[in-house]
């Protein structure tokens, strides 16, 4: 009996770990390629190293470090509010971080080509972003309600978004670039976003791997993971904050990249029935690999004319949520 | 020679709990005490609404109450939160969620209380989840997603869960709940089975006939104990009788206590 049970822990460990390799093999694979595409598409011939170094590594790479943050924002909010239909920007942060770039862009006017300026946008949805998690906190009275976060939220979604609306009206000059940031774009992501897309997700992630069996049980509910003696509160407060450091960086550096945080999670499911240890890591690398992918799509469809990265995602993420939904493989239970 | 008195596995002492703010209104238990024995079978019963699955849950510490729960003479509330999951297992009634865990990951989730925050399963994990899964005859279904199966299915890995905990005391809010009648009466042998190794069990169930199997029958109304006694005892028959306004009927046939309905 012993070693069978041996043999059966080995073929979990392989098939997860097998999604592992793949997803780390498919990485590698982008990488390369996205190395050569330029600003011309498809580049077979040598190309200057100061570009490839100082453009289109940082650009994919950052891409890569992006998607792999909202994968793991969009696994770690679909397992704490039990919801498939879950995103990182369920608790107003796209929304926040849209205003945050809004009032930055009132107050300082549209400079297209300056550094420091794009440096303010960033910080400008960096902070919108985590304002409006804490906003939607403080409204909800803390996380012990599911429903009440939701609803929070929502209302905290649907206020800063008329207040974005409002910034627009007395200053329309600064539609375009809002615009922009909304439809998201890896186009100025540098070494400097690199860093700090993989400084905030690599301790992000140790701490949601770290915390990924209070995910498994609270897939039970609160009360049966409060009978298996995790302290629910305080456990859902951090990973909380993990869930809304990620997405506010990703957000500050890429724009509001759509769909990529609620397909990842799915993707994974529909290849691997795991627990939320390998499924948060399978989630970070598929939400990387579809960023990626679909980056790398954008800078070479039409080139030299690019896509917004953003656009691109919404509608293959969508079509694919679609397949599934017909696969049936997504169960839509909302209510639970 | 009088007979040995039995211990109290939990002692419940006016306890009192308040949905929402504390207002009369919103008090669904009423200051209730009660003895559950040492390894024994203890089944609450009572009309719906009467407060049955509140008091299981203040007695698995999973709700805020005013009063005190003891267990082995100490207040729940000293123990740490591991501590206590790991003699307390609590198994909720119509629980959801978790449909790509796959079973043999869920059941596992009963060793949470024994584990660390980064530990892997050890062989004793795995040979509780196996005994578990086997006892719930679920043992064939441990690679298939929990989404995969039907209420029943589903329910029987749910008890397996909360076995695998290997606690001292099993509370649990209506078990046979989906449980076809075969199945019932596997779980009724397993309740049994249990109480002969030593623990206690505690079950809140609609089904009264199979409440009747139970060693000591706790009878509720309208968040109060109205009475309770071993199942034997004509008071407990009568006090079961009133809760439900005298519609049902304890007999006796074939040994069995029955409920009929009564025209």
């Amino acid at each position: 009996m012993k070693a069978f049970l041996i043999k059966l822990s080995l073929i979990k460990f392989s098939l997860g770990w097998r999604w592992l390799l793949i997803g780390l093999c498919l990485v590698i694979g982008l990488v390369l390629i996205g190395l050569c595409v330029g600003s011309a598409g498809f580049e077979t011939g040598l190309v200057d190293p100061r570009i490839v170094w100082e453009i289109r590594l940082p650009r994919t790479l950052g891409a890569w470090a992006a998607g792999a943050l909202l994968g793991l924002a969009g696994a770690l909010a679909q397992g704490l509010f039990r919801n498939p239909l879950a995103d990182p920007y369920l608790l107003g942060s796209a929304s926040g971080a849209s205003l945050g770039v809004a009032l930055a862009l009132a107050a300082v006017g549209v400079r297209q080509a300056h550094f420091w300026f794009h440096l303010g946008l960033t910080g400008a949805a960096f902070v919108g972003a985590l304002s409006a998690v804490w906003l939607t906190l403080v409204l909800s009275r803390g996380v012990a309600q599911t429903l009440r976060l939701l609803l929070s939220g929502v209302v905290v979604g649907v206020v800063l978004g008329a207040a974005t609306q409002g910034v627009l009206w007395v200053a329309p000059e600064s539609l375009q670039t809002l615009q922009a940031f909304i439809l998201g774009s890896t186009a100025f992501v540098g070494w400097s976003a690199v860093w700090m897309m993989l400084g905030v997700g690599l301790p992000c992630i140790a701490v949601a791997v770290l915390l990924s069996k209070f995910l498994d049980g609270l897939s039970l509910g609160d009360d049966t993971a409060m009978s298996l003696g995790l302290r629910v509160v305080p456990l859902r407060w951090t990973l909380l904050a993990v869930l809304a450091l990620c997405t506010a960086t990703a957000v500050s550096q890429t724009g509001l990249i759509a769909f990529v945080g609620l397909a990842a999670p799915h993707l994974v499911r529909a290849l691997v029935k795991t627990t939320h240890r390998l499924g948060l890591v399978l989630s970070s690398l598929a939400g990387g690999i579809l960023l990626l992918a679909a980056d790398i799509l954008a800078r070479g469809l039409i080139a030299p004319q690019e896509l917004p990265v953003g656009i691109l995602t919404a509608v293959l993420g969508g079509l694919y949520l679609l397949w599934l939904m017909h696969q049936g493989a997504m169960r839509l239970e909302t209510g639970s | 020679m009088s007979p040995k008195p039995l211990t109290d596995a939990l002692q419940a002492q006016g306890l009192s709990v308040h949905l929402g703010p504390k207002t009369a209104q919103n008090e669904v238990l009423h200051s209730v005490s009660l003895n559950v024995p040492a390894a024994r079978w203890t089944s609450v019963v009572g009309p719906n609404g009467a407060g049955k699955s509140t008091l299981l849950k203040c007695l698995a510490g999973l709700l805020p109450f005013q009063g005190s729960v003891l267990w082995d003479d100490r207040p729940l509330a000293t123990w740490t939160a591991k501590s206590r999951a790991s003699h307390l297992a609590w198994l909720g009634q119509n629980q959801e969620g978790a449909p790509d865990l796959r079973v043999w990951d869920v059941v596992m989730l009963g060793r949470l209380p024994h584990q660390g925050w980064l530990s892997h399963d050890s062989d004793q994990d795995s040979a509780e989840v196996e005994q578990a899964l086997r006892a719930t005859q679920a043992w064939d279904w441990r690679e298939r997603a929990l989404g995969q199966l039907s209420a029943g299915e589903r329910q029987r890995v749910l008890l397996a869960r909360a076995l695998a905990v290997q606690a001292a005391v099993l509370l649990m809010d209506e078990p046979l709940a989906n449980l076809d009648p075969p199945h019932q009466m596997d779980w009724l042998h397993l309740v049994r089975s249990l109480v002969a190794q030593g623990r206690t069990v505690v079950s809140v169930l609609h089904e009264i006939p199979m409440a009747l199997c139970a060693d000591e029958l706790v009878v509720m109304k309208e968040g109060r104990v109205v009475h309770q006694g071993q199942t034997a005892d004509p008071k407990t028959h009568l006090a079961l009788e009133a809760v439900f306004e005298d519609r049902i009927q304890v007999r006796s046939v074939q040994g069995q206590w029955v409920t009929l309905a009564k025209p």
